[in-house]
């Protein structure tokens, strides 16, 4: 696998963020009540890493290793606190949606993980590239939560998505009678679908193992058998 | 420091690159933040018209959605006095009541109030209220309801599209609804509730009806009080 492509499939499963690395869950158990909020948050983030990482990797030889946590937290809260200001301007309609989940974002520990991790050490292109990658393993997460919730807990998927798209309304999945199971909603539902998330990504992972090893043994066994005469 | 002395000092050396380095990494430090808090700074510079525009694009707009841009012909936001926090508004810091005026006439009186015996903390309102003491309409500013349970009083999350929970405050006045019957169903007034969430039925029905007796019994004073002033 070439450089870039390993970067992206870190981010996006082997590293996942959500379900691997399990940073940030703070925003991630907040947010996750439904898609759109889901989906708002994670975009934001992804925005602030890419711009964080390629900031960092740019000023890396002009920071001192004794002070570069301070200098890290200083120039993330100075991009997040630049974007939610610039956003706010100029791109109000979006702002009314995502503003309330962009200084959330300074409180995620996995944006300084990723740039001490990777963006201190590494050119500026790869590190925008990883930060993106890394915040997109976080949004389909994120994403994907919320649907399980609100699909749960309302019965519907993409409420509030007209605030973003116009057009666009909710679509209701189950039937219009159905009751609604509002711990999906609640913070406790939040702990479970990750749970359940993360135990899904386990056995995918172990099943991915066991084939690997059967698949190892059999070419060891075919090599075995097959002796030259 | 000087290394004419002549003096043999191991320690010397040493403190003084550590002094070095402190100074050294300080200025660093300080570089970074001096930059960093300069480019905020000319981005706020940048930005601050254009939040402020929008922000009162935004209140303009809420007030739109209780009181009708036709019932007016005033400057509105430019016609305000400043309320203290008062019990009966259940607010907790000075807030600032438009004055909607048509032909130089008093037409309608624009202001917040909250609740504070919501489920999950306050209940913002904002109401607006006719010179006749007609409660014009309430809505909800801001609250932390149980999502898909209580939070039908905002009607942005009521199921009831077609007409909502909060309106049947609409076009209300005291002299039509006593204060004996300005309580929820529940507790023997005219107000529906939805089942198994009274509490934020219950505390939006009383702090507008509080905030509406608060309103009709003031509304001469609040019209002739001079604008841009504290109200006593």
């Amino acid at each position: 696998m070439n450089g870039w492509r390993s970067i992206a499939w870190n981010g996006l499963w082997k590293q996942n963020t959500a379900l691997i690395q399990l940073l940030g869950m703070c925003p991630l158990l907040a947010m996750s009540n439904s898609v759109v909020n889901g989906l708002g948050l994670g975009l934001a983030t992804v925005l602030v890493m890419a711009l964080s990482n390629l900031t960092v990797s740019a000023l890396r030889s002009l920071i001192p290793y004794e002070i570069r946590i301070p200098v890290f937290i200083l120039i993330i809260a100075a991009l997040v606190t630049i974007v939610d200001l610039a956003m706010n301007a100029f791109l109000h309609d979006l702002y009314l949606v995502l503003g309330i989940f962009i200084p959330l974002i300074v409180t995620n520990c996995i944006v300084l993980a990723r740039v001490e991790a990777f963006a201190a050490k590494n050119p500026v292109l790869a590190s925008a590239v990883d930060g993106a990658a890394m915040a997109l393993g976080l949004t389909w997460v994120l994403a994907l939560l919320g649907a399980i919730r609100e699909l749960v807990g309302t019965g519907a998927l993409f409420a509030g998505i007209e605030m973003i798209v116009p057009a666009a309304h909710a679509i209701q999945i189950l039937s219009p009678d159905y009751p609604g199971f509002l711990i999906a909603i609640l913070p406790p539902g939040a702990f479970i679908a990750l749970g359940l998330l993360i135990a899904g990504r386990n056995w995918l992972d172990a099943r991915a193992n066991r084939r690997l090893r059967l698949q190892r043994e059999h070419d060891r066994g075919a090599a075995a058998t097959s002796v030259p005469a | 420091m000087s290394e004419t002395t002549g003096n043999f000092d191991p320690v010397a050396p040493r403190e003084a690159g550590a002094l070095r380095i402190s100074l050294r990494t300080a200025a660093i430090m300080l570089a970074f933040t001096v930059v960093f808090t300069a480019l905020m700074a000319g981005i706020y510079g940048v930005t601050a018209p254009l939040v402020a525009a929008s922000a009162e694009k935004e209140k303009l707009a809420l007030i739109g959605e209780v009181l009708p841009s036709a019932l007016y012909d005033n400057a509105l936001l430019d016609d305000w006095i400043e309320v203290p926090p008062l019990r009966d508004l259940g607010l907790t810091d000075a807030t600032r009541l438009y004055r909607a005026r048509k032909n130089g006439g008093p037409a309608g009186l624009v202001f917040e109030a909250a609740a504070a015996d919501g489920y999950s903390g306050r209940i913002g309102l904002l109401l607006a209220v006719q010179a006749s003491g007609d409660l014009l309409a309430v809505r909800v500013t801001g609250h932390r309801e149980t999502p898909g349970l209580g939070d039908y009083i905002e009607p942005k999350k009521d199921k009831n599209k077609a007409r909502p929970w909060i309106t049947q405050f609409d076009k209300l006045s005291l002299a039509a609804v006593t204060p004996e019957r300005w309580r929820v169903k529940k507790d023997g007034g005219r107000f529906d509730q939805r089942a198994g969430a009274t509490i934020s039925a219950r505390a939006v029905t009383g702090a507008s009806g509080r905030a509406l007796a608060w309103a009709t019994n003031n509304r001469e004073r609040l019209f002739a009080a001079p604008s841009g002033r504290k109200f006593e």
